[in-house]
């Protein structure tokens, strides 16, 4: 069952400032920044104290690798770097799901570390579901002129249930139309380790995504996750698609500062 | 079966150049999970049922060896017999040997994935015996040679045309000339060619779907009714099926029948469901004399009490493979071994050993379809990752793919260095990416660039440029 | 002598259950299946007389049968032999040498060929009774038995089904339970039971769903008695 995201916290409700931990994720750190600093706007404008403990990734990449060792030192850091937040907050379902629902699994024969994964996994939140859920934020004023086709990532719809909550909050922006692609929860291909270990199942089926991204006729695709844009925009621009490709922070913060992703600064 | 699971990326390779297979795989792509979502909208208590089974087989499976005991019980009690195989090779004996016993000359079988796993059509022909498969599709395949790419489904890989050229060459008592452009002209043909065999046989063999505690019965779920023409005709009806399928009752075989059919092909329910339970008895008019069943375990009963347990559940629905990204890329032929899909990857590796079929548990990108739909909820991502750690702790894994990981896990572990090193190498390649926004090719990246362009960094990283714009604001 | 099978595989499985409490565990299982409690059974399962028979016919439409209901059992020779008349068959019928079924007056039409016995090759139609007929997905059950050979429902191209209207019954659960209420001493569970809904079909060549395959391709259903009144 997908884990739609409800507080559970008490000690916080949409009227105090609870103290906000972002997990930048290791993809936006390093290939994308615009999308943290959307995240801190949205955070910041929905009565969020953000902060930003030194971190590196969740561990995702080992974990699913078979490394329970390497998984366990990396998740380690991130319960450490995140101790003092009322919630953690992740502009991704990917990263937020490892830590929700993996951590527990990570440490379950752990008897010192695995309470400790549990706190975390309990008030760690994908962004846009946070902002929704757990802040109450329905309308948002940025504005973006555009048709947009949302892409449902998969960790982000099947393990935390992020299916309407991006699209309540996108009919929302002033300018905005939203259509659906076909097959939207079907998967893009990206899969972490999987597009460079099985390259040529991965071109299949993101060359299948590419197509029903252009079959709708939008100018700009959104998703949640960097991974799955990264895909999606590499394919995209491999087969000169002119469809813009952001995060969808990006557009919900109306910071549009940084050039869409794979394309160059003109 | 011979397996081909270890030249996974190269069955991939050559599957994704079949257009033939290509446009079969877009159909049933569309269609099964279509049906099935049709099927389910139509049942609210659906996923509630989702539950029930999930319960019912773990049940079952924590209870597995009393349940097996009274499940032998009850078919001797009416009859029947009770054959154990510890492996393929017991299986093949076995029932090599009870045809033997039955002084048969052809056999008629009814689909059953636990022949396929055991290898037991060659068996039986090597010893002179012939066998005719009485599924449709099972018997394209057999006049053709190949095995099936899929649990329920098993030549949906393959062209009306194809069948019908297969038809001209092996059928040659016919009129070259004769009809074969329809579906329909092919279904009749074999109707007619079959039913000869089903009368002629000396021997039925069918898989069972479940095997019921309570009353010692096998339980076979068919569309076409060959099934039952294989077990009801011939003198001896042998089952050939694996230990994890009993379950207590027949209230509980009747909820996974509930999950079966929808789950599968998207029907309310099978148009067969057939429960047998020992030979015929006094005063019966038709029916098998001798009934025997064959259990198998190759290597089950070592997953139980493990973590791979819950893949013990599976009813063999599909529905993994139905909805597989994946699968619907390269078709079943690829993964290279009896189970293909999702379930695949979790059970091949168990029968035929991880450095065999270590691909396929790696083949997923753990979208989480496959959970989503399974009737009874193995958490298949799960047991792939499983499979995974094992591959890993074996040290199997490609070295570049394990040098890279350890590699980046060492400087992950270190948030300053690699805060550091993410500063340069971000910067390097924002620059060189700057104007363009992409590479078509990087070093080392050959796997991305093959299939994609990879997008440029920004530059600098969020840390940096964060703490950076902290600083100034604050200081 | 090595270890039997039977004796290694049991073994395994005793040794992958080791922590369980074994007098509990034999106890559930005997309840279990002594008790054979219902799991949930849907709501539409649960439906009981003439709401039931409207379900059944609307599902076994759906899938494929026909249904036809007729009044009284004296009916059914001429609603077999219509049927016959109806779909160019030649009137001749291979019926199941039950009691009821051969009970009934199929002298009032004398055209009308009835042979008794097992299912022949080349017999076309064939007239069997059924045990109960399931309302949640239009499902036939059918027994083994002397009066009820097995080949009749499925070596014949056309298949018609003689049933009384109050065996019609809501889920499979309440099938089991009237099949279960006939249990005596000497014979308990049948060597076969079917459960058929629909004629056979396929979708082997090009996913494309086709009628008629191994089994019957034609189901015909005589729904005896009035469907409308309610049932016990």
């Amino acid at each position: 069952m997908p884990d739609a995201q409800t507080a559970q916290h008490t000690a916080t409700d949409a009227t105090t400032r609870p103290r906000v931990g972002l997990m930048v994720t290791c993809l936006v750190d390093l290939f994308r920044p615009a999308v943290g600093f959307s995240a801190v706007k949205l955070l910041e404008d929905a009565g969020c104290e953000v902060v930003v403990p030194r971190q590196t990734c969740c561990g995702q990449p080992a974990w699913n690798s078979g490394d329970r060792a390497d998984t366990a030192d990396l998740a380690k850091l991130m319960i450490q770097a995140f101790e003092g937040c009322d919630y953690v907050v992740a502009p991704s379902g990917s990263c937020a799901g490892m830590v929700r629902k993996h951590y527990p699994e990570v440490f379950k024969d752990d008897a010192e570390w695995a309470p400790k994964a549990h706190r975390l996994a309990q008030r760690t939140y994908e962004l846009v579901s946070f902002l929704t859920e757990v802040r109450g934020v329905s309308a948002l004023a940025a504005r973006y002129p555009g048709t947009v086709t949302y892409h449902d990532s998969c960790s982000g719809l099947r393990e935390l249930g992020v299916k309407e909550q991006p699209r309540r909050l996108l009919r929302g922006v002033e300018g905005v139309k939203l259509v659906e692609m076909p097959d939207a929860e079907v998967c893009c291909g990206f899969g972490g380790t999987f597009c460079v270990k099985y390259p040529e199942i991965s071109g299949k089926m993101v060359g299948d995504k590419a197509a029903a991204i252009m079959a709708t006729g939008a100018d700009t695709l959104l998703a949640g996750d960097m991974g799955c844009l990264m895909n999606m925009a590499g394919r995209l621009k491999r087969e000169g698609s002119g469809v813009k490709v952001r995060h969808v922070a990006e557009v919900l913060a109306g910071d549009l500062s940084a050039p869409p992703i794979g394309e160059g600064q003109s | 079966m011979k397996s081909t699971a270890h030249a996974f990326p190269e069955n991939v390779s050559a599957a994704l150049r079949d257009p033939q297979l290509n446009k079969a795989l877009a159909k049933f792509k569309a269609g099964f999970p279509q049906r099935r979502a049709t099927a389910v909208a139509a049942l609210p208590e659906f996923e509630a049922l989702r539950d029930e089974g999930k319960r019912i087989k773990d049940h079952a499976l924590a209870h597995l060896d009393l349940y097996l005991e009274m499940f032998e019980a009850n078919v001797v009690a009416r009859g029947g017999h009770v054959h154990w195989a510890r492996t393929a090779a017991e299986a093949r004996e076995i029932v090599l040997k009870l045809c033997r016993d039955a002084g048969a000359r052809m056999v008629t079988k009814g689909k059953s994935m636990v022949s396929e796993e055991v290898g037991l059509n060659t068996a039986l022909e090597a010893a002179g015996l012939e066998v005719v498969e009485t599924d449709l599709g099972e018997y394209i395949l057999q006049i053709r040679k190949e095995a099936p790419s899929h649990i329920i489904a098993p030549a949906l890989h393959l062209s009306k045309e194809q069948v019908a050229d297969d038809f001209r060459r092996i059928h040659t008592h016919l009129p070259h000339d004769r009809q074969l452009t329809e579906p329909a002209d092919i279904l009749t043909e074999a109707r007619v060619l079959l039913r000869d065999k089903f009368l002629q046989a000396d021997v039925g063999i069918t898989g069972a779907n479940f095997l019921i505690a309570e009353t010692g019965s096998t339980v076979i779920v068919t569309n076409e009714g060959n099934g039952d023409l294989t077990q009801t005709l011939p003198k001896t009806h042998i089952v050939l099926t694996s230990i994890e399928k009993v379950v207590p009752t027949l209230e509980d075989v009747s909820t996974l029948l509930r999950l079966l059919a929808r789950s599968a092909t998207g029907q309310e329910f099978s148009t067969y469901t057939t429960f047998s339970t020992g030979p015929r008895r006094p005063g019966d008019l038709d029916g098998p004399e001798a009934f025997h069943v064959v259990l198998v375990d190759n290597g089950r009963s070592a997953l139980l009490g493990t973590e791979m347990q819950e893949v013990l559940r599976c009813i063999r629905c599909g529905a993994c493979m139905n909805h597989c990204p994946v699968y619907h890329a390269v078709g079943g032929h690829a993964y290279g071994w009896v189970y293909p899909g999702p379930i695949g990857a979790v059970v091949d590796p168990a029968i035929l050993g991880i450095k065999e079929a270590g691909h396929l548990p790696n083949a997923s990108t753990f979208c989480g379809k496959c959970e989503s739909v399974c009737p009874v909820r193995i958490p298949l991502p799960k047991l792939m990752r499983h499979w995974r750690e094992k591959e890993f702790e074996a040290n199997l894994q490609p070295a570049w793919m394990r040098q890279g990981l350890k590699t980046w896990a060492w400087f992950a572990k270190r948030p300053a260095l690699y805060g550091a090193g993410a500063r340069v190498a971000m910067a390097a390649l924002g620059l060189a990416g700057r104007r363009r926004g992409r590479f078509g090719m990087l070093p080392l990246a050959g796997g991305w660039t093959s299939q994609r362009d990879f997008p440029a960094p920004q530059g600098r990283t969020f840390q940096d440029l964060y703490a950076s714009r902290k600083g100034r604001t604050h200081g | 002598m090595a270890e039997s099978a039977r004796d290694g595989i049991l073994g395994i499985l005793r040794g992958a259950a080791r922590d369980r409490d074994e007098a509990a565990a034999r106890a559930a299982v005997a309840e279990r299946v002594k008790g054979h409690p219902r799991n949930l059974v849907p709501a539409r399962g649960q439906d009981a007389g003439a709401k039931a028979v409207d379900r059944f016919i609307q599902m076994a439409t759906a899938s494929a049968a026909t249904v036809e209901v007729v009044p009284n059992g004296a009916r059914v020779p001429h609603a077999v032999a219509d049927y016959l008349s109806a779909h160019n068959l030649p009137s001749r019928v291979r019926v199941g040498p039950d009691a009821d079924l051969s009970a009934l007056p199929w002298d009032r039409r004398p055209t009308l060929e009835v042979l008794y016995g097992p299912a022949a090759p080349d017999d076309l139609v064939s007239v069997t009774p059924a045990l109960a007929a399931v309302a949640e997905t239009g499902t036939l059950m059918t027994r083994s038995g002397p009066g009820h050979p097995t080949t009749l429902n499925f070596l014949p191209n056309t298949h018609i089904v003689v049933l009384p209207v109050e065996r019609v019954v809501g889920s499979y659960e309440d099938a089991w339970d009237m099949l279960r209420a006939g249990f005596t001493e000497a014979a308990e569970f049948p060597r076969t039971v079917n459960f058929i809904t629909g004629p056979s079909r396929t979708a082997d060549i090009e996913q494309t769903p086709q009628l008629h395959a191994h089994g019957p391709g034609r189901l015909h259903i005589l729904l005896v008695g009035d469907a409308t009144a309610p049932q016990g």
